[in-house]
């Protein structure tokens, strides 16, 4: 089921589109930011919600890489493999992430703290390399102050 | 410089009080109080503004395609997915300065008469997602967006619309599909979008810097704005370099500056001990030039004679102690990431492409593949596909195999990547 709290952040994004359809991804969207992640019985809620077959609705979901539809952990890391980045040493940045967290990208660690996932270019190419730890974005790393940055993240 | 004059991103951005005291909404009440929507749309063409999205067509031309007198809604929307890689102009102007963008859209909404415009802004944009949305909620309290704007009879919505990732929204048609909930895949062209956009309905998709020029065209006229540039082009250019330089950054400067002033004289040229091999001039999917092409000015005509396209105007350097296969490699994978898989040939040969060049780069490169991946760029030329990211991703490959010819061979005859052990 839908949380009252989801329904009606989902009812308010109704009003500024046409269809229902065009609010299918704020709504994957709104449920992610409640739950973390949209499970196949969230993506049934929502597809009842807004008269989606389930399909159609996971049709969209996998397109959307910000969508996910498995469990992340409490802190997902972005690190930018694009090319400006990867020019400045992004490699040196995730070897050195992927070996400290024991994950390898697109996985999480064993105490579900991290998720790491490789993200396209996030537009700061002049302080590259860079990464997002969930809304933050950090700039001019290198492997030691990467791995500094995520122990902030507890 | 007009687009950056108040951006200084260690503060907060103007809000609309500190705008306007700067003159902001000037533009919207001399085109609301004594401009017709043709008149603005003339002005616009007589400017000379090429969209800054990287296709360089010309604004003005794209707003006339609107229909007048056609029943129903009428969409605006500002392509703010800025996914290019090696691309960081918009969210500079998105950041900095929210209000610039709002009184852009609101002028060509009203020029296209349109009531109804969205912000398409890509979900990791986190800082300009708050600042656009703070700076929507101080028009609708100052009431400059609802109904009847400003006393002037004109009603306008604007809705901020966060993505959920994937470069194939930037396209116009992925985008409009990705704002109906949908995946993002290209549509077919024609019709194109002013006769069937979203909801098949007549819709404008302009990019974010070409938006934030068009107040200070309608405050200042077109031909103050075409006196800002060394070029045909009208206006000014944010141009940008990242990369091995010594000082990597955004400038806001005359249309038609060189290559070479952005390289030398703003980026303060290559790095201690580096030499400069190439560079693409606006993001991931245009040509390399290199030395031989550094005093072509960075205008849309300019940078094509020469090989390539402008496109985003921000530069990705190459450096001698890069390998340009390795680079390419890391461009052809986004590309083959990023392909919705609509297209044959994208989906199929960029995944090609992909695989020889990471072959290449791990010492498994075979006789023949250079001619392979030769033939993939024609195979991903314009025409094959619905859309450009697949003629997109072909061009820094063309232009790699032209200049940098020698490093495949290399790699090839010694079977290892000559950077990896340097």
């Amino acid at each position: 089921m839908l949380s009252p709290e989801e329904q009606r952040e989902i009812e308010a994004e109704l009003p500024h589109y046409p269809t229902k359809q065009a609010v299918s991804i704020d709504a994957m969207k709104i449920v992610q930011k409640h739950r973390g992640w949209v499970s196949d019985e969230a993506l049934e809620d929502i597809g009842k919600f807004l008269g989606m077959s389930t399909s159609d609705l996971d049709g969209v979901a996998t397109f959307y890489n910000l969508i996910f539809r498995k469990p992340v952990g409490r802190h997902v890391v972005y690190i930018c493999d694009s090319v400006s980045c990867w020019i400045m040493g992004a490699t040196s940045i995730s070897d050195r992430l992927t070996a400290r967290c024991g994950a390898r990208l697109g996985e999480s660690t064993a105490d579900g703290r991290f998720t790491l996932l490789p993200i396209v270019c996030l537009g700061a190419c002049d302080h590259a390399p860079v990464m997002m730890v969930d809304d933050d974005l950090h700039l001019d790393l290198e492997p030691a102050k990467a791995e500094d940055i995520l122990d902030r993240y507890k | 410089m007009p687009l950056t004059k108040d951006i200084h991103l260690d503060r907060q951005p103007p809000d609309l009080k500190a705008y306007e005291s700067g003159g902001g909404y000037e533009g919207l009440r001399k085109a609301l109080r004594s401009m017709t929507p043709a008149e603005i749309v003339e002005e616009v063409k007589a400017s000379n503004l090429k969209g800054r999205g990287g296709a360089g067509f010309p604004t003005g031309v794209k707003w006339s395609f609107m229909p007048k007198d056609a029943a129903g809604p009428k969409y605006l929307v500002a392509n703010a997915d800025e996914m290019e890689p090696g691309t960081f102009k918009d969210r500079f102007l998105l950041e900095g300065n929210p209000h610039q963008l709002l009184e852009g859209m609101m002028i060509a909404a009203y020029a296209m008469q349109v009531n109804v415009a969205y912000v398409f802004l890509r979900g990791e944009y986190k800082r300009a997602a708050q600042t656009i949305s703070r700076a929507i909620a101080e028009l609708y309290a100052a009431q400059y967006l609802g109904k009847d704007i400003v006393g002037s009879g004109y009603s306008l919505e604007i809705r901020l619309h966060l993505s959920a990732g994937r470069y194939m929204c930037g396209e116009e048609t992925g985008l409009l599909n990705a704002l109906e909930g949908k995946r993002a895949n290209p549509r077919a062209k024609p019709p194109f979008p002013p006769v069937s956009g979203l909801w098949g309905k007549p819709t404008t998709v302009n990019n974010v810097e070409t938006l934030c020029n068009v107040p200070h065209i309608i405050s200042n006229g077109a031909t103050w704005f075409k006196g800002l540039s060394r070029s045909k082009d009208g206006g000014t250019k944010l141009y940008g370099a990242s990369g091995k330089v010594r000082r990597p950054g955004l400038w806001e400067l005359p249309m038609g500056v060189t290559v070479r002033e952005i390289l030398e004289e703003h980026a303060g040229g290559m790095r201690e001990g580096l030499r400069f091999r190439g560079l693409l001039p606006g993001g991931a999917s245009t040509d390399f030039l290199t030395e031989e092409h550094l005093d072509v000015p960075m205008d849309f005509t300019e940078v094509q004679k020469a090989g390539s396209r402008m496109g985003t105007g921000t530069m990705i350097v190459l450096d001698d102690r890069t390998c340009p296969v390795g680079m390419l490699w890391n461009l052809e994978h986004f590309f083959a990431q990023e392909s919705c898989g609509w297209c044959t040939p994208c989906w199929s040969g960029l995944g090609w492409i992909e695989r020889i060049l990471n072959a290449m780069e791990e010492g498994r490169g075979e006789p023949g593949d250079i001619e392979k991946l030769t033939f993939q760029t024609k195979f991903l030329a314009p025409g094959n596909t619905f859309c450009a990211l697949a003629p997109g991703a072909a061009e820094p490959l063309q232009s790699g195999l032209k200049y940098f010819r020698d490093d495949f061979e290399r790699h090839i005859r010694e079977k290892r990547c000559p950077w990896r052990s340097m």
